[in-house]
C-alpha cells in the first residue's frame, strides 16, 4: 500500500469519528474539541490534495478563531446538559435511517461507475509549484470583485456581532462627543424679557406729619 | 490509489453524520451550529477534490469564499446565542415560541 494511500485511511477514519463524537458528545466542550480534531485531520487531507493554502487557512481561522469562539461561548453559557439531550434516543431511529440511507445514495452514484470517477488521474503538481501564489494570481485578478463583497461580508459580520451583543447600562455617565459639538448656546442659557427696573425716586417727606 | 470517488464518498460520510447530528441534537443550538460547521467541511472537501483532480483551481477560490461566509455566519449566530440566552435563559429550540410558530 502506498504511503499517501494510508495516509488517506488513517485521516478519514479519525475525521469519520471525531464527527461522529461531535454529535454524540454529552458535553458540548467535548463536542467542540472533537470538531476541532476533525478540522486537524481535513486539514491533512487537503494536503494531500495539494490544496496547502487552504490548509493553513483552514487551521488559523476555524481552529484559531471560530472554534476558539465556540468554545468562549459554550463557556460562557450556563446550560443544562440534561435537558438537552431529552429526546436524544427518541430521534435516533430516524435520523440513522436517513443517515445511512444518504450514504448509501451517495456511494452508489459516485463510486466511480458511472461518471468514470474512477479513471480521473490524479495531477501531481511539480515541487516548484506554489499553491499560494497561483491561487493568490486568480483570486485578485479574476476574482478580484467577489473579493471585495466577502470583505463587505466580514464587516457587515462585526458590526451586527458588536451591536447585538452591546449592552447599554442606564446608570453610565458617559458623554457623547457629537451631543457635546452640536449643543447650542440656546440649549444651555434662557434669555428673559422682563420689564426694566424703574428707580423710583426717594419719597419726599411730607411736610407737616412729623416733625 | 485514491480516486476521486474516495474523496467524495467521505464527503458524503461527514455530511450524512451531520444531518443525523441535527436529527439527534435537535433542542441544543450549540451543537446545531457545529453540525452545520461540518456539513459546510464536508462540502468544501468535495470542492477540493474536484479542483485537484480536474486541476482547475476555482474549487479552490470558492472554498475560500465558503470559509469567510461560514465566519460569518457564526459569528453572527453565536452573537444571536448569547443575546437569545440573556433574555430566555435556556438555548434550547423549543423555548423559542415568541411568535407562536
Amino acid at each position: 500500500m502506498e504511503f499517501k494511500t494510508l495516509l488517506f485511511y488513517l485521516f478519514s477514519t479519525v475525521t469519520v469519528v471525531a464527527a461522529l463524537r461531535v454529535i454524540t458528545a454529552r458535553n458540548p466542550v467535548h463536542a467542540a474539541l472533537f470538531l476541532v480534531l476533525a478540522f486537524f485531520n481535513m486539514a491533512g487531507l487537503w494536503l494531500l490534495l495539494q490544496a496547502e493554502f487552504l490548509a493553513l487557512v483552514l487551521i488559523m481561522v476555524y481552529v484559531g478563531a471560530v472554534m476558539v469562539l465556540f468554545l468562549f461561548v459554550v463557556m460562557m453559557l450556563d446550560i443544562n446538559i440534561e435537558r438537552m439531550r431529552l429526546g436524544f434516543w427518541k430521534h435516533l431511529p430516524l435520523g440513522a435511517l436517513v443517515g445511512l440511507l444518504l450514504i448509501g445514495e451517495m456511494a452508489a452514484v459516485l463510486s466511480g461507475r458511472y461518471f468514470g470517477l474512477a479513471n480521473l488521474p490524479a495531477h501531481n503538481l511539480p515541487a516548484n509549484y506554489s499553491n499560494t501564489k497561483e491561487l493568490a494570481r486568480v483570486l485578485y485578478t479574476e476574482y478580484a470583485y467577489p473579493f471585495e463583497i466577502a470583505s463587505v461580508i466580514l464587516l457587515v459580520a462585526i458590526i451586527v456581532a458588536v451591536m447585538l451583543t452591546l449592552r447599554r447600562r442606564k446608570d453610565t455617565k458617559a458623554m457623547h462627543p457629537s451631543d457635546q459639538i452640536a449643543v447650542k448656546a440656546k440649549d444651555r442659557m434662557r434669555l428673559v424679557k422682563m420689564a426694566p427696573e424703574v428707580e423710583l425716586p426717594a419719597p419726599a417727606a411730607q411736610p407737616g406729619e412729623k416733625a | 490509489m485514491i480516486s476521486l470517488s474516495h474523496y467524495l464518498i467521505l464527503g458524503a460520510i461527514l455530511f450524512a453524520i451531520s444531518i443525523v447530528g441535527i436529527f439527534l441534537n435537535r433542542k441544543n443550538l450549540i451543537v446545531l451550529l457545529m453540525a452545520i460547521e461540518l456539513m459546510l467541511l464536508a462540502v468544501n472537501l468535495n470542492f477540493v477534490a474536484f479542483s485537484h483532480y480536474l486541476n482547475d483551481l476555482s474549487g479552490q477560490i470558492f472554498v475560500f469564499f465558503i470559509l469567510v461566509v461560514a465566519a460569518a455566519e457564526s459569528g453572527i449566530g453565536l452573537a444571536i446565542l448569547v443575546v437569545l440566552f440573556r433574555n430566555l435563559s435556556s438555548i434550547d429550540v423549543e423555548d423559542l415560541d415568541t411568535l407562536r410558530g
